[in-house]
């Protein structure tokens, strides 16, 4: 096997047993990326240099038998929306495609000072809306699994990469479903976590009631390990509240004995993939295999889930994409006074469904219009809420599916913005409430990856990955890699 | 409920987007579209529910009111798309009279 096709964990039991160096394994991901890049596009910015310079640095104190964190040394990608200083961050955006931050995101920052590796910047839908990463202001990236394909998103770019093993690991940002929804469409597993239990400092904002920055990786194993660092209290984010990182990689070797699973009705509808529908099912029976009890419950707000989100993220976004207007930072177009700058600069920053965002938002809640939409909208999320939180009452995580289709052929939706949205309906609802959700591979239709969405309480991540993990210890849907030539 | 081009073209100014005729046309109908499937919220009894604007349950997290240097102001500044001796550069919004 390939120094890149490893799992975190067997790259980090590797450089700890001096079977091989940081810098063989990042050479590898890097012949990887220069053997199958330019047909995958996963990276919007590659950086070679500073990598190979990081991987020498781990190896010195390898060498000079420092004790080193299992992240050490191990090549990540990190998607285009969390700050890199000195390393150009684009939010896949005109408007920020020169832009250089001279600051790191918190996550960043956790990265850097346990050693690891960081590869690149990977590509995105534009400001994180989208769900198929063709919305990025370059160039869109294409599936591994079959490059006429999306890899879905917004972080396309990211499950991309993990799937073609340009890098061991990544991380990714889940708003209304975007590390979910392209985990399941690439076949890796991506983790979006409880809102708050990790920093959005240093990360372009799109809805901040919603933003959830996330790992993603080739197991649930490796995705645990990462959280555990990444998770936990910043004060530089006052919306991570002080509660203890839980030690979730041993919580995850637990069984799942008498785990009381939820199946909600709404999640099985007409409209869904045979392929989905069947492979969720088979999965169904390898949890009963290992001692999880089933049972059916309701989610009845599902439905005006999805509205209810199309209404509060663009509402926020418009407030967050205020912020670019040619003047602190990003693209500048200065002819005429000061309102002409703003509007040129943003004519011409913004792709279209940006702006789609900002006008639905901007409506929803402009004078008139607050109380039937967003306040509306405000009063649906906490039934929404109230769906979950019942739910859990009687059950300890709800399994869904995590997308009604498999990845979609590379021009099929971009043109309808609305079909593009109800994509979005299983992964939505878990947003507003600000619950965790694991996306794992659970089987195969038609030769492309099916995802399974595991969902947990606020806070519990580790039951949802412990359940993940069991169900990879008898399974190896995980381990499945496309055919690259 | 179909949206105008007036309309539109309000909502434009508000967001201080500059679009094209075809772009107002455009996006009249997809937003219009949109809008549309938002309505089924209205058909949600939602009498007596709390609005939920966040999820933590955190209110007004405090900080000691001391200043702590961010060391790139600097660097910060030169971010700008134009700058001078330290400031951000921008026109003029009142004229001299």
């Amino acid at each position: 096997m390939a120094l890149n096709e490893l799992t975190l964990l067997e790259s980090f039991e590797g450089l700890r047993d001096k079977k091989f160096s940081s810098e063989e394994l990042t050479k590898a991901c890097f012949d990887q990326i220069e053997k199958h890049e330019d047909k995958i596009k996963a990276f919007v910015t590659l950086d070679k240099d500073g990598a190979l310079l990081q991987a020498k640095k781990v190896d010195e104190k390898i060498k000079n038998g420092e004790s080193l964190s299992p992240l050490a040394g191990i090549p990540v990608s990190v998607k285009d929306l969390l700050c890199t200083t000195g390393v150009r961050t684009t939010a896949a955006s005109k408007i920020l495609e020169n832009y250089i931050p001279p600051f790191d995101a918190t996550v960043v920052k956790i990265l850097k000072d346990n050693d690891s590796v960081i590869v690149g910047k990977t590509n995105l839908d534009e400001f994180a809306m989208g769900g198929s990463t063709e919305n990025s202001a370059f160039f869109t990236t294409h599936n591994p699994w079959d490059l006429d394909r999306v890899p879905g998103g917004t972080s396309g770019g990211s499950t991309a990469s993990i799937a073609a093993d340009e890098s061991i690991f990544s991380i990714g940002t889940d708003t209304g479903g975007s590390i979910r929804q392209p985990a399941s469409f690439c076949g890796v597993t991506g983790l979006k976590v409880s809102y708050g239990r990790v920093s959005r400092y240093g990360v372009v904002a799109d809805a901040s009631s919603l933003d959830t920055i996330g790992p993603i990786g080739k197991s649930v194993e490796d995705v645990a390990l990462i959280l555990k660092y990444i998770a936990g209290r910043d004060p530089k984010d006052s919306t991570t509240p002080p509660i203890d990182v839980d030690d979730y990689l041993s919580e995850i070797k637990k069984d799942i004995n008498g785990l009381k699973i939820g199946l909600p009705k709404e999640y099985f509808i007409e409209g869904m993939d045979e392929g989905v529908r069947t492979s969720i099912l088979e999965a169904l029976k390898k949890f009963e295999e290992l001692g999880a009890e089933i049972l059916d419950i309701s989610l009845p707000m599902t439905d005006f889930a999805l509205a209810s989100y199309y209404v509060i993220q663009p509402a926020e976004v418009s407030s967050n994409l205020a912020k670019y207007d040619g003047i602190k930072y990003g693209l500048s177009k200065r002819d005429g006074d000061l309102l002409n700058i703003y509007l040129q600069s943003r004519a011409e920053g913004f792709g279209q469904e940006a702006k789609r965002r900002i006008m639905i938002g901007t409506y929803a809640l402009s004078a008139g219009y607050y109380d039937a939409y967003y306040k509306k909208a405000m009063k649906v999320r906490t039934l929404v809420k109230k769906d979950f939180d019942d739910a859990f009452e009687k059950v300890d995580v709800i399994l869904t599916p995590v997308a009604p289709t498999t990845a979609y052929k590379i021009g099929e939706k971009i043109s309808d913005p609305l079909k593009m949205y109800l994509e979005d309906v299983f992964t939505v609802p878990a947003s507003l409430a600000g619950i965790c959700g694991l996306s794992i591979p659970a089987g195969m239709a038609n030769g492309l990856p099916v995802g399974m969405q595991i969902l947990g309480k606020r806070f519990d991540e580790k039951t949802i990955l412990r359940a993940g993990h069991q169900f990879q210890q008898i399974t190896d849907w995980h381990k499945q890699k496309p055919q690259l030539k | 409920m179909k949206l105008s081009i007036e309309e539109v073209e309000h909502i434009a100014k508000l967001a201080r987007l500059s679009l094209t005729q075809e772009e107002k046309e455009k996006y009249s109908n997809q937003l219009s579209n949109i809008l549309e499937y938002m309505e089924k919220l209205q058909s949600v009894d939602t009498q007596n529910i709390e609005p939920t604007s966040q999820v933590t349950g955190l209110t007004s997290v405090m900080r000691e009111d001391e200043i702590i240097e961010s060391g790139i102001e600097k660097d910060l500044v030169e971010c700008a798309p134009a700058h001078k001796d330290g400031y951000v550069a921008i026109p003029k919004i009142f004229e001299n009279k």
